[in-house]
């Protein structure tokens, strides 16, 4: 991966009708990276694409594409293409219209833009469907033509706003796959909008955790995942115990605590509390075991179903057990806890 | 919903008596049309085209309808103008009194034609206007407007306006993403309310009345015919070509505006129906 800047964002604050959605938001997306923002609803991420696409304008702050400042051009001049959450096909032209279409304002010719449009179809494996309507399309295909409609422009950043909220989860792992594919042959930046957490994951080179218009951490999906900077990005990235020991706020994941029958002896160099079982839940894989410590403090437990957790799989309700972990897979939280 | 054996019979039958009640009438001038004697009885003695004839060769029905067709015609033109340009604004801008705007470009449809009529009339007096082919068609457009910004208003709020910004997210600038996406979705509206217009334009009566100068429209001459009293079986012939005539923008308006959601609806209740 290439670290020069594709998108720079500076500064950045936007508020709508006095309630401020983005704060002061800085970010360096590289050349050719797979960058999401992951975030719940109303955490101000799509309103930071859509600025990046141009259809918004930030109150404050600058965003630059490949150093060139564009805060102020309209979206029509900014060489950035978006695949929108609705797809927004145009239902009265065929699909290889549609996926012209920017090559079509742009005045290029006809021959070479039909056979742009095709190779584009090709790329995203919908070479039969050039004449048919988006209204006969099932949902994953207008969301292909969507993604072939932006590429085939050839955009410097490609911005991809919850492009598979609305397919089934099948084909939203399939896609997925596809668009990591995607993204590697042709090598642009993808800015990806999600607030799917296993789809961030699975695509990304790197995350932007958001939260109430601020970045509360950038990272790989394994730094964000084994060292969450805040109490938010703990608990919003998988499930996460937070408990408070010694006056200090630490972070514990369900898979690396293990249960211990009261009488056994701790791995070496482990802590361990003594807890009373309160429920397990029995999910083929794993089983979630929900205990409490002695200080009222509420865990819950991933326990692998290998066949090696020995008697403490067999666990019930009601059961007095110790829960164990190593130091260095318990992490001081930033912030206190919200 | 399901309906048993009796209470599905008793709807036909309603409906059928509905139908019976609302086209008898129109039926009625249209034998009449055929009927050779002056005097209108039943049942008909003697069948003739004798009056289409008459009709056809009558210079006071050419230049009525030549008249009412050019009317029709401007008026639709420029509501057409008018009309979409209101439902565009309306529809994009946020202003403040955007809403009492939207009410007062419904209203003349609303309002009783005699009122349309007397304002206009009085408003033309007062400025020293001659009444005309020109008054006429000012008059028309009042109410034609209105359909037409109804059904562009309508369509546009139906669209999604991500269709817009993915124009010009393609690069397209805003001339582009009119004349390649705005036009091509409002067009069917257009289109269906054009025809509305028309129809609307080209059978009206009242605001015609005072609005018209020495001239009459098609429907000013059936008027005076019928009260004459004696040009009834030339009249019926001539209602019967407008009814005509009016079938056809009509049914191509009603195809049109339901051509998006018509097919699945009928789909839709086939289903129900079918249903064990």
């Amino acid at each position: 991966m290439a670290n020069d800047s594709a998108i720079a964002i500076r500064g950045v604050a936007k508020s709508f009708a006095g309630t401020t959605v983005l704060h002061d938001i800085n970010l360096e997306i590289f050349d050719g990276e797979f960058f999401t923002m992951l975030g719940p609803s109303g955490s101000g991420k799509t309103t930071l694409l859509r600025m990046v696409a141009g259809f918004e304008t930030p109150d404050r702050g600058t965003i630059s594409l490949h150093g060139d400042d564009v805060t102020q051009r309209s979206a029509h001049v900014r060489p950035v293409n978006t695949v929108f959450q609705d797809y927004a096909l145009f239902p009265h032209m065929d699909v290889v219209t549609n996926v012209e279409y920017g090559l079509r304002v742009a005045g290029v010719k006809k021959e070479d833009r039909r056979r742009r449009a095709s190779e584009a179809l090709a790329m995203v494996q919908l070479e039969g469907f050039a004449k048919r309507r988006p209204a006969q399309l099932s949902g994953g295909q207008r969301q292909r033509v969507a993604l072939a409609r932006a590429i085939v422009n050839e955009p410097s950043v490609l911005l991809l706003d919850e492009p598979l909220g609305a397919l089934d989860l099948k084909l939203r792992q399939e896609m997925q796959t596809e668009l990591k594919v995607i993204q590697r042959r042709i090598g642009i930046t993808f800015l990806y909008v999600t607030h799917d957490q296993e789809e961030a994951m699975a695509m990304s080179d790197r995350i932007a955790i958001m939260n109430a218009g601020v970045i509360e951490q950038v990272g790989s999906p394994k730094e964000i995942y084994e060292l969450p900077a805040s109490p938010f990005v703990a608990s919003f990235i998988g499930t996460s115990n937070v408990i408070v020991r010694n006056g200090r706020t630490q972070s514990l994941r369900p898979e690396r605590l293990r249960l211990l029958l009261p009488a056994s002896s701790p791995p070496e160099g482990t802590i361990t509390e003594p807890a009373t079982v309160a429920d397990v839940v029995y999910l083929g894989p794993v089983i979630r075991v929900y205990v409490r410590l002695a200080n009222g403090d509420d865990l819950v437990v991933v326990q692998s179903n290998d066949g090696l957790a020995g008697p403490s799989f067999s666990v019930a309700a009601g059961d007095a057990v110790l829960v164990a972990w190593r130091p260095q897979d318990a992490f001081d939280l930033e912030s206190e806890l919200v | 919903m399901r309906h048993s054996r009796l209470s599905r019979t008793a709807l036909w039958l309603w409906v059928a008596a509905v139908l019976f009640f609302l086209f008898a009438p129109i039926l009625t001038i249209v034998l009449f049309g055929f009927d050779k004697s002056n005097v209108e009885t039943w049942p008909i003695q003697h069948w003739t085209l004798h009056w289409y004839s008459v009709a056809w060769n009558d210079p006071q029905v050419r230049s009525a309808f030549a008249l009412s067709i050019k009317a029709a015609v401007a008026s639709t033109s420029l509501s057409i103008l008018l009309g979409s340009m209101a439902a565009f604004g309306v529809h994009k801008a946020r202003f403040f009194g955007r809403d009492s705007i939207s009410l007062l470009l419904i209203l003349p449809l609303a309002l009783p034609g005699i009122i349309t009529g007397v304002a206009l009339n009085s408003a033309f007096q007062w400025a020293g206007i001659t009444l005309s082919v020109w008054t006429i068609i000012v008059g028309h457009t009042t109410f034609c407007i209105v359909v037409i910004y109804n059904n562009v208003l309508a369509r546009l709020r139906r669209t999604s306006s991500t269709l817009l910004e993915a124009s010009a997210d393609l690069g397209a600038s805003s001339v582009q993403t009119f004349r390649l996406v705005t036009l091509p979705t409002i067009a069917t509206a257009l289109v269906s309310g054009a025809l509305l217009a028309f129809a609307l334009s080209f059978d009206e009566v009242i605001v015609t009345t005072f609005t018209a100068g020495a001239q009459n429209t098609l429907p000013i001459w059936i008027f005076g015919a019928i009260r004459l009293g004696q040009q009834l079986p030339e009249v019926n012939v001539v209602v019967t070509m407008v009814v005509l005539l009016m079938f056809i923008p009509i049914l191509i308006a009603a195809r049109l505006t339901g051509s998006d959601n018509f097919a699945p609806r009928v789909a839709a209740t086939r289903k129900v129906t079918t249903a064990p």
